[in-house]
């Protein structure tokens, strides 16, 4: 599903680089549930973003599902981040003045779809995250919890393959965080790939398998 | 473009964020409604202006004479000076004059008699060529003519309030006979003018009748109390050197100080109606700068509104681009919707502001250099194209760089 191979990124800081992620090379198959840990500073955001192609890198070679993603064009990487990745972000980040039914449709806007098909799927959606009753709701008129699982749905909606969550749980509390996790657990189950980026052990301890990083590289696989 | 989703997205967008929205426009509308009320303004007053000088020719120069001021030549001081019929041909033949008629005063005789009707109306005695110099529209007949001057026929050419006092309505008064301070005259032609009730209300006669049958008493038959004329299309300064040679002209012929500004008063309308002109121009150019300015202040405050409306959305930007929305879609979004606020803002402005001009005009009494409020179209369209297309572009730079920007970047805007 994934392959990254000898992936080098730095930053330019002022007049040095900070050299982030250092021939860093991991795999992931098709289905797997894994967890991506480190401290802050270990480069694990970073990955994150070349993953989910918000961000490129300087050489090395990254396959998704066998293709190379190199030097694409924002159209290409549009399209890509459309099709086959859904994120899921630790602030959220829905819409503000867009209420869930909105917000979880937004991407079947970038497929083009008609309004009212996607917004019927849409409610499908948040019925699978069991939010129903919230569809006509403002983000600001929800809990963290229930804003999490908008955006999971916002994430699933695409049918992606690749699920990237940066910190899911970062700014919820330990109950809701292990609600989330079942239900990323049961979207996994259904047969598709999530990549959890965590701090916390015991978020990663309900992950398959976790990737360990520090200063760039992954220590444990 | 003419996607419905896209639309649809866009009026979500407007409508959720109503207070960026209502600034946006308010900025707009308030630009093109001041720009159109000020126009309207500044043209109602010009309106005014030509209202009040549409009546006489503004090519006129007028001559009376006065009571001399200074000693000149071994007269005394306060010597009346009298025009004549030779002064009237002298200043004919000057170079430059085009039309030129005599007036003679009808004191206190100017009872109008007809069958059991009678009123007082102003009787002129004047030249043919006063038509000109009044405007006089003849609706009926014909005016005085140089026959009638030769002849000193007995003629009236009557203003059609005249001749619906006198006649009954229907009757054709021409070649009926009226007495006018004691004779009879034959009416030969109905006037109207411009100049409103006053004007209809006048009687002219022919100068060389009067001056035979109503001059003997006011000092000779040649007598002439006022000389009007026109000069064509000549410019301010030709005027003036005409204006400067007819004042030569009498005071050699009649001794007096060409320096002596009581013993002649010439009135050149031209100098008159430039200076006036020139303060409404003057006043137009200013209503222009000012709705410049105004416009201006709205293209400001659109930008102003745009730059913040994009860069609040930076992280809105950024979460549409890490679903899929590429540069193309986000610049269209932003662009359009730019474009259309300002659009239908301006057009509301317009609307509002010709609205009001209209609201203006039908409630507005009849008030002296004030009439008749008018807005360009073309000058109110241009502009609110002109902010349409400043508040488009306002939208599309930032719009531009949001589209370019991160994803990443984007999204940990705060």
């Amino acid at each position: 599903m994934i392959r990254l191979e000898k992936v080098n990124k730095s930053y330019r800081m002022g007049k040095g680089a900070l050299h982030v992620l250092k021939d860093l090379s991991l795999e992931v198959e098709a289905g797997e549930l894994v967890s991506i840990m480190g401290s802050s500073g270990s480069g694990k955001s970073t990955l994150l973003n070349i993953l989910g192609l918000l961000d490129g890198y300087d050489n090395g070679s990254y396959h998704l599902e066998g293709e190379l993603m190199r030097g694409l064009s924002e159209r290409q990487a549009a399209h890509y981040r459309n099709r086959c990745i859904g994120f899921v972000f630790q602030s959220f980040n829905l819409i503000s003045f867009k209420n869930a039914i909105e917000n979880v449709a937004l991407p079947l806007y970038y497929q083009k779809v008609p309004r009212r098909r996607r917004n019927r799927i849409a409610l499908e959606y948040l019925e699978r995250v069991g939010l129903r009753d919230w569809a006509e709701h403002l983000p600001s008129e929800m809990s963290g919890g229930q804003k999490q699982r908008v955006a999971i749905a916002r994430a699933l909606i695409g049918k992606p393959k690749l699920i990237l969550a940066d910190e899911p749980t970062g700014a919820l509390d330990t109950e809701t965080s292990y609600q989330l996790m079942e239900l990323l657990r049961e979207i996994n189950h259904s047969g598709i790939t999530i990549l959890v980026v965590t701090h916390e052990h015991d978020i990663a301890a309900r992950t398959d398998r976790t990737i360990r990083l520090r200063d760039g590289v992954v220590v444990e696989a | 473009m003419f996607n419905i989703d896209l639309w649809q997205e866009i009026y979500g967008t407007v409508r959720r964020n109503k207070l960026r929205t209502f600034l946006t426009a308010l900025a707009v509308a308030w630009g093109i409604f001041m720009l159109v009320v000020l126009l309207a303004a500044g043209k109602g007053l010009r309106n005014g202006i030509e209202y009040q000088f549409r009546d006489d020719a503004v090519n006129s120069i007028w001559i009376w004479p006065g009571k001399t001021s200074v000693a000149w030549g071994g007269n005394p001081i306060g010597r009346q000076i009298q025009l004549t019929n030779d002064d009237f041909e002298a200043i004919k033949r000057l170079p430059g004059v085009e039309h030129i008629t005599g007036r003679v005063y009808l004191w206190d005789e100017g009872t109008v008699r007809r069958g059991d009707k009678r009123s007082a109306f102003d009787i002129r005695s004047v030249h043919p060529a006063h038509r000109f110099l009044e405007k006089t529209l003849i609706t009926r007949g014909r005016y005085i003519d140089d026959i009638d001057i030769e002849q000193r026929r007995k003629v009236a050419v009557i203003g059609d309030e005249v001749r619906d006092f006198l006649f009954k309505k229907g009757e054709d008064p021409i070649a009926q006979w009226i007495t006018i301070a004691g004779l009879e005259y034959q009416v030969v032609g109905v006037f109207q003018d411009e100049g409103g009730q006053g004007e209809r209300r006048k009687i002219f006669i022919p100068i060389s009748t009067a001056q035979m049958a109503y001059g003997g008493a006011q000092g000779g038959s040649n007598r002439v109390n006022q000389i009007m004329l026109t000069v064509g299309k000549a410019d301010l300064e030709t005027s003036q050197q005409l204006e400067a040679r007819i004042l030569k002209l009498l005071a050699e012929k009649h001794r007096f100080s060409p320096e002596d500004k009581r013993a002649l008063r010439i009135n050149n309308n031209l100098e008159e109606y430039g200076e006036v002109s020139m303060i409404f121009t003057i006043l137009e150019l200013f209503v222009w700068v000012v709705g410049f300015l105004t416009i201006m202040a709205g293209i400001v405050g659109v930008s102003n509104i745009m730059l913040i409306a994009v860069r609040e959305r930076t992280r809105e930007i950024g979460i549409r681009k890490s679903f899929g929305a590429t540069p193309g879609s986000i610049l269209r979004m932003i662009t359009l919707e730019a474009l259309v606020l300002t659009a239908v803002s301006g057009y509301l402005g317009l609307a509002a502001g010709i609205g009001l001009i209209e609201l203006v005009t039908s409630f507005l009494p009849e008030i002296e250099f004030f009439r008749d409020p008018q807005v360009d179209m073309r000058i109110a369209i241009m502009a609110t194209v002109l902010l349409v297309v400043s508040g488009t572009l306002a939208g599309f730079f930032p719009a531009w760089r949001a589209a370019r920007i991160n994803p990443i970047e984007a999204l940990r805007d705060e």
